[in-house]
């Protein structure tokens, strides 16, 4: 640089300023880092991001089948606008005859039974009105076959059914907050939104438990976890490493292999069980298809991400902090209390969050040795998705866990940071 | 807690230290005992879960091999086969495309001005931690019908299974070979620019070379991740997609047949061959880094 120059901007090589040129410099290194980023991005978010998305959106969507209600009932959904469910009365000439025409419309589409299964959700019962009604309907003439609703009734009976007409009206939309509220163990009456009675609440009930177990397995696995990785951090490296190996063992191994195991061991005519008897015990426990089965399997398949994390933590505490608490006259419990566990917290809380995390979406496990009253809320939402086919449904169940889940990973990466996940 | 008991400790220690050791001691047995018992148990000659008199007495004829033979379709059944087929395509290809595409954006997220890392990072380790059941319900949803065109369906189709359990490995690949980058001197790359070699060549000579240790456990860890994997394969395949897992889960859930031992012996057998790569792999690079040998 010139003497001539002193006083203007630096300057670089190439007579820029040297602060633009650095921003060039650093645009340029932003840039690259994107690129070399996107292609997985994209991947990401067209494979899992669009998919989590298409499920939120099933939540809210009033569809039968692929096709949207106010598409497949087109006259009904204008008709039975006027209608008042609250009048007590059933609906006038012109819903029938709405439906009538909408029903053979749907009839040749083969989509009634679909239309009376969607509304079969909001009121038990109706999907057999749906299915009864097609063939006839499809043979009426609009213009000269009237009155329909005698038609309708002479059918079925259930077509005068007040409660019926109120399901449908309320979920002629695009869109429907029928499976939410199903999800929040709410309903939709004549008078309105009403919780469930307390007995019939199944999916509060579900997740209280599911939220209650995950923390019981959380705090079995720390309570083994916690002096194991101990020992391991205090142990001679050399040893510490060959134990870890009976840590990252069962981390390897497949979930489902290790749900077999103890499938097969806690059965009534099992390893243990047989082992109990030799014992001289006469009464066989019963170790599964319970809450206690889930418990000691869960504990044992997610105890390896409570040591490891524990065991990272554990082992840059320096040994001379504990020697020196005694040597200043603390009792063992007080220099461990005291001194060593406030230390370790950060471990604690990255092992349990994950762990939590973990155990709150298990599905296989609970599956396989839960039973009926060691399921979870994932078990529920598969039967909803795979066995009663109401989409709608899982999706809403689906969302709420994925909100409760969002949330403890916000507050995960917050307290531990995602990039310092570590495995094994 | 010391590793040693010293020479002046007091009875009260010295029952602490046995005690606590016979704890631990128990923890460990919980750990490895049910993956342990099921190798023998896999050995059994007659269809019980459960050690036979003959097999207490260790006597040859309580042993056999039926479970292996039947495993491998010597009772007409190739279902164990075929499945194990199934799996042995579509966890390499969902490796692959995990590590190639991961490793990549690893680098992109290890330079040192990438906008809005935290945020993309957190987003590529959540397939992690959603719970699968929901991940799978997505996925049946948006594969049944892409974009809302069903032409592009790929529910119940190899591809869609091989994309599916990619998603799911991406975040191991990124988690290990980012860890490995931190520690990479990025000076070895400039070095290598600065004696004129282009990028692509810095990358596959210099960088690949050094980070290989890192990219290979993230890429055992996308593997068994997909070969491990249950949810996915029951709702985004089909009968034509059926791997080892979902044919074990199938037979767990209805008639649990003896089977399943063999194969989760030769499963426990896999995993200790990858836990052993990676263990090595990870003592390697310790080696390199001149961090004691462990």
């Amino acid at each position: 640089m010139s003497d001539a120059t002193l006083d203007g901007p630096v300057l670089s090589a190439d007579g820029k300023p040297l602060k633009q040129s650095l921003n060039l410099a650093l645009r340029r290194q932003k840039i690259r880092a994107l690129i070399l980023i996107a292609p997985l991005l994209v991947f990401v978010l067209v494979t899992f991001v669009a998919p989590i998305g298409s499920m939120l959106m099933r939540s809210v969507q009033n569809t039968a089948g692929t096709d949207y209600i106010p598409d497949l009932m087109p006259n009904v959904v204008v008709a039975i606008e006027a209608w008042d469910p609250a009048s007590g009365e059933a609906p006038p000439e012109d819903v029938y005859r709405a439906m009538a025409i909408d029903m053979a419309t749907a009839f040749e589409s083969k989509s009634h039974t679909q239309l009376g299964r969607r509304f079969n959700y909001e009121a038990p019962g109706i999907s057999s009105l749906f299915r009864k009604s097609g063939r006839p309907a499809s043979s009426w003439d609009i213009e000269t076959d009237g009155p329909f609703k005698e038609k309708f009734l002479d059918i079925d009976s259930g077509w005068g059914n007040i409660e019926y007409w109120a399901a449908i009206k309320a979920n002629s939309g695009y869109y429907t907050s029928s499976y939410f509220l199903a999800a929040f163990d709410a309903q939709r009456g004549v008078d309105g939104i009403s919780m469930k009675e307390p007995d019939q609440r199944i999916y509060q009930k579900l997740m209280l438990r599911t939220l209650g177990l995950s923390l019981l397995i959380t705090f079995c696995t720390l309570a083994l976890g916690y002096p194991v990785a101990w020992l391991l951090a205090d142990l001679p490296l050399r040893t510490s490493n060959l134990l870890l190996i009976l840590v990252l063992l069962p981390f390897w191994t497949s979930l489902l292999v290790r749900t077999s195991a103890w499938k097969i061991l806690l059965q009534e005519q099992g390893v243990i069980n047989n082992f109990w008897i030799a014992l001289g015990f006469t009464e066989r426990l019963s170790l599964i298809n319970n809450q206690l089965g889930v418990i000691i399997a869960m504990t044992h398949i997610l105890l390896p991400f409570m040591i490891l994390p524990l065991y990272s933590v554990m082992k840059t505490i320096p040994p001379s902090y504990l020697r020196a608490a005694k040597s200043l006259g603390a009792s063992n419990w007080t220099a461990f209390w005291r001194v060593y566990f406030p230390q370790t917290t950060a471990g604690i809380g990255a092992g349990a969050l994950l762990v939590f995390i973990l155990a709150v979406g298990y599905f296989i496990t609970p599956e396989l040795v839960g039973g009926a009253d060691g399921t979870f809320i994932s078990n529920r939402i598969y039967f909803q998705f795979a066995v009663s086919g109401n989409w709608g449904l899982a999706a809403a169940l689906g969302t709420l866990m994925l909100v409760v889940v969002l949330i403890l990973y916000y507050v995960y990466d917050k307290l531990v940071g995602v990039d310092n996940v570590k495995l094994g | 807690m010391a590793s040693k008991l010293p020479p002046y400790a007091t009875t009260g220690q010295r029952i602490w230290f046995y005690t606590f050791r016979v704890l631990c001691g128990l923890v460990f047995f919980y750990l490895i005992f049910p993956i342990l018992i099921i190798i023998p148990l896999s050995f059994n000659a007659e269809n019980f879960f459960t050690f036979t008199p003959a097999m207490l007495r260790l006597d040859p004829e309580g042993y056999s091999l039926k479970h292996y033979q039947d495993f491998l379709g010597a009772n007409g059944d190739y279902s164990w086969l075929q499945a194990f087929t199934n799996s042995l395509i579509i966890a390499p290809l969902a490796t692959l495309l995990a590590v190639s595409l991961g490793t990549l954006a690893a680098i992109g997220l290890t330079q040192p001005h990438v906008p809005f890392r935290k945020q993309i990072t957190a987003l590529l380790i959540s397939p992690m931690i959603v719970p699968l059941i929901i991940t799978s319900a997505g996925m049946f949803f948006f594969y049944s019908r892409p974009f809302g065109y069903s032409e592009l369906g790929l529910q119940g189709t190899f591809a869609g299974v091989v994309l599916a359990h990619a998603a799911l490995g991406i975040p191991f690949v990124i988690i290990t070979v980012t860890a490995t980058l931190s520690s990479f001197d990025n000076s070895l790359t400039r070095a290598a620019a600065n004696m004129g070699a282009d990028p692509v060549t810095t990358f596959f000579r210099v960088q690949m070379p050094l980070i290989l240790p890192g990219v290979i456990s993230g890429g055992l860890f996308a593997f068994i991740t997909s070969f491990d994997e249950v949810v996915v394969v029951l709702l985004v395949g089909s009968a034509g997609q059926k791997t080892l897992p979902w044919q074990m889960f199938i037979g767990l859930r209805e008639q649990i047949s003896p089977t399943i031992l063999a194969v989760a012996t030769i499963l426990v057998v896999i995993s200790i061959a990858l836990l052993t790569t990676v263990e090595l792999l990870r003592r390697r690079s310790e080696r390199l880094r001149g961090m004691s040998p462990g």
